[in-house]
């Protein structure tokens, strides 16, 4: 066991552990966001640079500073180490270029995407980034690709995480797809636009945190937040069967995996679940889906709440607010 | 009398005068007869119609861009900020040759308010990222049964030879305002 500083917050964590996984274990607002890290995916992480925290203490033995900001999903604690993240202004200007590079070839579509109100690049923006963009060059554009007859692939979103590549590689047996190119230019593809069909594909879907990999039979069905998400599951012998199904009225429009509150997909599931079963008489519905609170898809969703662990919430918030600045009024209430 | 507030109920005896009434009578003619020759608080609504503000919020318009295509891309932000649950759209993809239709490449299929919800508070305006969706000083009109306020798109959409002129609504003072409003998370 390794004890660590985040934030000034210590924890023990145990040997190997990235940063981000230990500032995880402590949860809340000290956690780096990350686009390209995926927990569940071998060597995922390192590409998005999002998660850039300050070392000031690098161990108990060697006390000097690290020289750069480091990845915090690919940089391991040592005993000793001193992070920063939301504490260091350093590090949120970084963010926020990182941001503004992650959206400079991005078309800003959102009215049109079917990712729009669960899509990770649009929380980051909406709170890290810069409202204007200063990038006045021509963007970059693909022609949208029909992966398959369920997956649509429109590349001009990508930000070229490379997680769909490793759910590929790692859950399908023959990976059919990748990345062509280098650089500016590179971009998702299969070889000769082959059709992946094997029976974890869909997976690709849940983990691309942007809009490039959608659904194509939720294909402008309807915005997510008219969506009612209900937890569900089925006897399937080739996945787990424990799915979300996004209902409106007695119609099951998309089917997805169950994710955690990193929107990280906890078990994969096979595409017989997500696509072959639209019916709700197929499913043993356990119940609605909790949804956050500060996401749009809880708009006109009710749930019981729990009011102990809510109070418990906002003290931690107080508790954790007292330590920070207040942030500098709406302008444009008191101009 | 558990609470010391109950009053005794006395029924005075009227006097001759109250008795015969006629006082009352002439006193309430007389207010009556004031008003004949006052100025009337009425309008005689359609051939007459009161001045309303530039920016008053009336029946909504779906705008269409200068070349005629229709801007609203079925995004369902309006619906979602509409207080009164009264929007609602379907989404469908543009097919090729109907460019000169829809802007985008989604569009609304169908696009209905329920004009009997709405409250008219323009938050839906508000909310539009595509300057699709305007309230317009025109008045909802009535009707016998509640199937006739369901207003769908052939009510809504503008027509491309009438437009409606919603540059008022748009003066740079405005625009300024929404982008402040949109971005001011962002300080």
């Amino acid at each position: 066991m390794v004890k660590v500083t985040i934030d000034g917050i210590e924890i023990e964590v145990a040997e190997g552990t990235t940063i981000l996984n230990a500032a995880r274990q402590i949860g809340g607002d000290v956690v780096p966001p990350a686009m390209c890290y995926y927990t569940s995916l071998k060597d995922s992480g390192g590409k998005c640079r999002v998660c850039l925290v300050k070392v000031t203490h690098t161990s108990t033995k060697d006390p000097r500073p690290m020289p750069k900001l480091v990845a915090s999903c690919r940089t391991n604690v040592m005993d000793g180490m001193v992070i920063q993240n939301i504490t260091s202004p350093e590090v949120l200007e970084a963010r926020k270029g990182v941001v503004e590079f992650l959206l400079i070839n991005h078309p800003l579509d959102c009215p049109i995407c079917d990712q729009a109100g669960e899509c990770d690049l649009q929380n980051l923006a909406y709170e890290h980034g810069v409202a204007k963009t200063r990038y006045e060059e021509e963007r970059r554009t693909f022609e949208k690709i029909d992966i398959g007859d369920k997956i649509k692939l429109h590349m001009t979103r990508c930000i070229l995480c490379y997680r769909c590549t490793f759910v590929a590689d790692q859950l399908t047996d023959n990976r059919v797809h990748g990345i062509l190119g280098r650089g500016d230019t590179s971009e998702i593809s299969t070889y000769i636009q082959k059709a992946v069909d094997n029976d974890f594909s869909g997976n690709m879907i849940d983990v691309c945190p942007v809009g490039a990999l959608t659904d194509n039979t939720f294909r402008f069905k309807s915005r997510v937040w008219f969506t009612k998400p209900l937890d569900a599951h089925r006897n399937c012998d080739k996945c787990c069967g424990k799915v979300v199904l996004f209902t409106k009225g007695d119609e099951v429009l998309r089917v997805s995996a169950r994710k955690d509150k990193y929107a990280e997909v906890t078990e994969y599931i096979c595409n017989e679940c997500r696509y072959d079963h639209k019916r709700l008489s197929d499913w043993v519905i356990e119940g609605p889906r909790h949804i956050d609170r500060n996401s749009v898809i809880s708009q006109n969703h009710y749930e019981k709440i729990d009011l102990l662990k809510l109070k418990q919430e906002i003290e931690r918030q107080i508790d954790f607010e007292k330590g920070k600045q207040l942030p500098e009024p709406n302008q444009s209430l008191t101009a | 009398m558990l609470t010391n507030r109950s009053k005794l109920v006395v029924k005075k005896e009227m006097t001759f005068w109250e008795k015969i009434y006629l006082p009352a009578i002439f006193s309430g003619i007389g207010i009556t007869i004031k008003h004949l020759f006052k100025k009337s608080a009425t309008v005689r609504y359609p051939e007459q119609t009161r001045e309303v503000s530039e920016i008053w919020r009336g029946q909504h318009v779906l705008k269409r861009d200068e070349k005629g295509a229709e801007r609203c891309t079925a995004c369902g932000l309006c619906a979602v900020a509409c207080p009164a649950e009264a929007i609602t759209m379907v989404a469908a993809e543009r097919k090729k040759g109907e460019e000169k239709l829809y802007r985008e490449e989604k569009y609304a299929s169908t696009y209905e308010i329920n004009m009997l919800r709405c409250i008219f508070c323009g938050l839906c305006e508000e909310a539009c990222p595509k300057e699709a969706i305007f309230l317009t000083d025109r008045l909802v009109s009535t009707d016998y049964g509640r199937d006739g306020f369901i207003y769908g798109k052939d009510k809504l959409v503008e027509s491309v030879d009438n437009r409606i002129d919603v540059s008022k609504r748009q003066t740079p003072a405005v625009l300024q305002f929404k982008k402040i409003k949109l971005f001011s998370h962002n300080k």
